[in-house]
This record gives C-alpha cells, structure tokens and sequence, in this order.
C-alpha cells in the first residue's frame, strides 16, 4: 500500500513536468501547425539553467526554501530563446509537414551539442534542495514535498494558461488565430507578432518543467530526446493541439509509467507506446481532439 | 537518357569496385556503412519519394536486420552470410506485415507520427527484455561466411576491406537494379500516383491503401537488410539502432542525397557517412554542424545533392535575366 501511494506520487510529479512541456508543444501545435522536436531541448536547457543557478544562488547562501520560484524564473529565461528559433521556423510554415518536422529534427541536434559545450556531458544536479522542503507521511508512504510543490505549481500554470487562453483579449486572439489565420489576419491581427508570442510562451514552458525536475534527478544532455517522444506521447493521446488533451495526455503517460514500474518495470515505456498506437489507431484525433473534417 | 544512367550506374559500381587499393584501409572501412545505408536508404525512399509518406519510424527495420543478422549467426550458429540477408529480409517483412497493415491507413503527419510510435515501441522491447535482446548491451554479430567461404587465412579489417567490401557492393548494385525495376513497374506508377492525388489514381482503379502497404513491405525489407549489411563491420546489434534520432538521421540521409531522385539516397549514404566523419575529425561538437547542414538544406536546398545542378543552374539564369533587363518595368 505505502509502495503505491509513493508510485502513484512519483507518476504524478513526472506527469506533472510532462505537461509543462506537453503544454508548449500544444500551443506551437495548435497556432502555428508545426510539431516541434525541438521541445525536448528547451526542457533541457531549462534543467541546465536551473543547475546553474540553482547552484549559484545556494552557494551564495540562498535558503533552499526559496528554490522554487528561483527555478521557475530560471526556466522560464529559456523564452529568451524562442524569438530567434521562431524567426527561422517562420521560413518554412508554408512547406510540407515533413520539411518543418525535419528542421526542428536539426534544432535538436544543435541544442544537444550546445547544452554539451555549455554544461559537459556529465549529469549534474541541484543538491540539498529536493529534501529541504521534508516530507509527507501518508500512513506508511513518505511523500516529498517537492514533488508536491511541484505538482501544484504545473496545476497552478495549468490554470493560469487556461485563463490566459479562455478569459484574456490575447487568448481570444490567440485562439482566432489558431482558428482560421487569414480570418484574423484580415481582421487585423499582427499575426507574425502572435506567433513569435506563442512560441516564446511555449518555449518557457518547456524550459520550466526542465527546471523543475534537477532537484529530484540528474540533468543529462540525452534528457533532451528522451522527452520528446514522451511530450509527443502525451499530445498524441491528448489530441493534437488541445490543452484538455495535454492535462489528461499527461496524468495518463505519467501515471502508466509509474503503474507499470510496480508491476512489471519491462513494460514501462512499451506501455506508454501501446497506448500511443492503439490511440491513433482507434482515435487518430486524441482523446480530446477534434477530428479531421 | 536510360543509356546515360546504366552509364552511370555502371561506372559508379566500377569506381567502388576499383577504390579499396586505392583508398587503403582505413578509408575503405570508412565506406563500408555506405552499402548497408544505400540498401536502407533506397527502401525508405520508395515510401518517401515515391509514395510521399515520411517515415520517422524506419530504423526499427535497420534494427530489426541487426538483431536478425544476431540470432542467425550468435545463437542458431548458422555462419552464410546469405542465409543472414534471407533472414533479416523475412525479420523485417514479418514486423512490417502488422505494422504496415495499421499504418498504410494514414498520410502526412499522423503516418509520421504512428512510424515513430512504433519504432520507439520497437526499441523499448529490444532495451527493456534482456533475456531476449540483450537490452543496452546488445547482441554480437559474429563473422559470416560469403558463398560457403570463410576466408580463415584473414584477419577482421582484412576480411571487410576485401572480401566483405566487395560483397556488399555486389549486393547493394542487385538491389538498387531492383528497385529500379520496382520503381519503373506498374505497381511504382500507381505509387507516385496516389502520392501526387490519391483519390484521381483511386478512379483510376489503383488500390491506394494495397500500393502504400506493398510499397511498406518491400521498404522494411530493404531496411532490414541494410541493417544486416550494417551489423557485420560492427559486430554488434544494439537497441540504439531502433532509438528515434536514428531514424531522423536516415531521413536526413535520403534528404541530402536527394529524394527526388533514384540515385538520391545512395548518394546521401555516400555523402553523410564522408561527412560525418570529416566533421567529427573536426570538432567533438560535430552534430551541431551536422544540424546546421541539414538546417540550410531543408531552408535553401531541399532537393538535396542531386538538386543542386539544377538549383544552382536557375539560380544563374534568374541572374542573367536579371542583367539583360537592367531597368525592370515597375511592378503595378
């Protein structure tokens, strides 16, 4: 029983990152209609950034207690980011699928090896703060309250983005863009001006949840391929393109992942492409998409 | 025009033919990864050039010839090494049969995206299951017979740099001849048909879903024995072969060379392998260039290498244009 309950934490605290990064691949999906692998690398520069200053800040004598909002900034500067690789994404949004999915293939590959210039290949982690925060006992479970925070603070943004989206003059323009672009455009909607803004806030999304998570594990420049076919999992199952999707995309992937790890550990990423296929088998559209007219 | 290619052809096969004593070992070796990509790259490209469907999943059959090549000589000790191209053929016929079957349904982005699903679902099972793959660590692929010979008398470079080197050309020049044909049949015009408008080439009475799930097939097995052709110089299967990046890089490959193209993808085989490993000469941060390159030739080149003539030859002519009207009339 203890032993599920700290799998079932542990599933939601990585379902939690997941849909930060889950989160920015939708919105670029869902405006600009350009899957973007190089998300993966955002969340890695963000847990890089976070090492960095996480390190800095602690050996400077900051208290431990203030990591959290101290690692969110520090994600969340990967949006410094997102204008200049938008501006060259924008050369190719009239082109074939294939060829967008193919330069963001490349952005990938230079992210990887400039996180390696920067920060070695060696993992590297933000020490003393993952416990600093103590846990929580949950009859014989011992939850940390990292991964609580954490957790809150992806349900917080959560929340945030979906005012953001429903509520504000941006979001409405935002989602008439997504909607149909021409329309907006002729109504007089900076188009070019929402995009490059979609795509900043996405890339600090994924930047945040990189930031989030070197508390509790080791960066890795690998970290950066490895997510993003889980991020891509998470949307898939989603729904292309919606946020609903992301939430629901991610607590699935997060939590299957960690079911699997108590079960039977052989299947814990084959169970999370399984249910990829037999959603896009059954569901091309996600869970919360709409279907192709 | 046929004339000229089979001219050609011939010649780029008695160039290699002719190239191991000139080239001296370590360069040889160097070319050897060129065949086993050749074989992969003109089977993806029948999907990718012909049939307009961009797999981001085609390295589970690269994988799936490795590992092929693994059993039949690790563990069922069988050493010909043309027992191993039949096996890694059927190895990756067997997995595209329900693959292909579940993604000859889909186009454009979600055939993308379900390739990528299963390739991935392919390389946790080869990570994951160790009792039968090995997991991380792989499996050996040991040292195959060519025609019933063994060639005992030498020693491993010896053996790839001569005999093998040789072999895998021959190999490699049947099968491009193959797929000539498949794509000069009527089967490859019903192909480009459905990848050009699907629903006219289906009133025209071409089966659209039975032509992409053939055209799967024969793909898979190309990669499978490509990826046989891979395994002997390295002497390893390992799951990594099947990991996504890899599979990127195979449509990098047939990108560079130029998809449009039959003779694209042996080029790309041709032109990454050299450059790869002029860049990795230079700098341990090679795929930050190497993302760079394929950066500029999805932004200025996409018809890839064999492109570039063409490319570079409207470029001049825009240019003369240009300069025999020195004052264009305004544009209204």
């Amino acid at each position: 029983m203890a032993a599920l309950i700290e799998v079932l934490a542990a599933g939601l605290f990585h379902a939690a990152v997941l849909f930060l990064v889950a989160a920015g691949l939708q919105l670029v999906f869902g405006v600009q209609r350009i899957l973007n692998l190089a998300c993966g690398s955002f969340y890695a520069l963000g847990a890089y950034l976070g090492v960095t200053a996480g390190g800095l800040a602690l050996g400077a004598g900051l208290s431990p207690l203030l990591a959290l909002p101290l690692l969110v900034l520090a994600g969340a500067a990967v949006a410094a980011l997102g204008p200049p690789v938008e501006r060259l994404l924008r050369l190719v949004y009239d082109r074939d699928e294939s060829f967008q999915l193919l330069l963001t293939f490349a952005l990938v590959l230079m992210f990887q090896d400039l996180i390696r210039m920067g920060w070695g290949s060696q993992p590297q982690q933000v020490e003393g703060v993952y416990l600093a925060y103590g846990q929580v006992q949950l009859g014989a479970a011992r939850i940390p309250v990292w991964n609580l925070l954490v957790l809150a603070a992806a349900i917080a943004i959560a929340g945030g983005l979906g005012l953001f989206l429903q509520r504000t003059d941006f979001g409405r323009i935002l989602r008439a863009t997504a909607e149909n672009r021409r329309m907006a455009a002729s109504l007089g909607v900076d188009t070019g001006r929402v995009y490059a803004a979609v795509f900043t806030l996405g890339t600090a999304l994924g930047g945040i949840g990189g930031a989030l998570v070197v508390p509790a594990a080791a960066a890795v420049p690998e970290k950066a391929v490895e997510l993003v076919v889980e991020a891509f999992a998470v949307v898939v199952i989603g729904g292309l393109g919606s946020m609903p999707g992301a939430l629901a995309g991610a607590a699935i992937v997060g939590l299957l992942r960690a079911g699997a790890l108590l079960v039977w550990p052989e299947l814990e990423l084959l169970a999370v492409y399984a249910v990829v296929v037999a959603v896009l088998l059954l569901r091309p559209a996600g869970l919360f998409g709409r279907p192709a007219a | 025009m046929r004339g000229g290619a089979l001219l050609a052809a011939l010649a780029a096969v008695a160039a290699l033919a002719a190239a191991p004593p000139l080239l001296g070992e370590y360069r040889t070796t160097l070319l050897l990864p060129v065949f086993g990509y050749g074989v992969a790259l003109l089977g993806l490209n029948l999907l990718f050039g012909y049939g307009g469907l961009v797999s981001f999943g085609h390295a589970m059959f690269v994988a799936a010839g490795a590992y092929a090549a693994a059993v039949v000589t690790g563990v069922w000790r069988i050493e010909s090494f043309e027992a191993v191209l039949l096996a890694a053929a059927a190895a990756g016929l067997a997995l595209a049969l329900p693959v292909g079957a579940l993604c000859a349904r889909y186009t454009k982005i979600f055939f993308g995206m379900l390739t990528l699903a299963f390739g991935m679902l392919f390389h946790s099972f080869l990570f994951k299951f160790y009792g039968l793959t090995g997991g991380d660590q792989g499996m050996r692929v040991r040292r195959p017979t060519l025609l019933g010979l063994e060639f005992e008398e030498l020693d491993k470079t010896a053996f790839l740099v001569g005999p093998y080197y040789w072999y895998c050309l021959a190999v490699a020049a049947l099968l491009a001849l193959l797929m000539w044909r498949i794509v000069r049949s009527p089967f490859g015009l019903a192909l480009r048909a459905q990848r050009d408008n699907p629903r006219k080439a289906e009133y025209l009475g071409v089966e659209v879903r039975r032509t992409r799930f053939v055209a799967f097939l024969v793909s898979a097995a190309f990669g499978a024995v490509g990826g046989a052709m891979l395994a002997v110089p390295t002497g390893l299967a390992d799951p990594e072969l099947a990991y996504w990046t890899h599979s990127g890089t195979l449509v990098f490959m047939t990108l560079l060379g130029g998809f449009a193209h039959f003779a694209g993808p042996l080029l790309g085989a041709l032109a990454y392998v050299l450059l790869q490993d002029w860049l990795m000469s230079l700098t341990p941060y090679w795929r930050l260039l190497l993302g760079a390159v394929l950066a500029l030739i999805v932004l200025a080149c996409p018809q890839g290498l064999m492109g570039l003539p063409a490319l570079l030859r409207a470029r001049l002519a825009a240019r003369r244009r240009r300069a025999a009207a020195p004052h264009p009339a305004p544009a209204e």
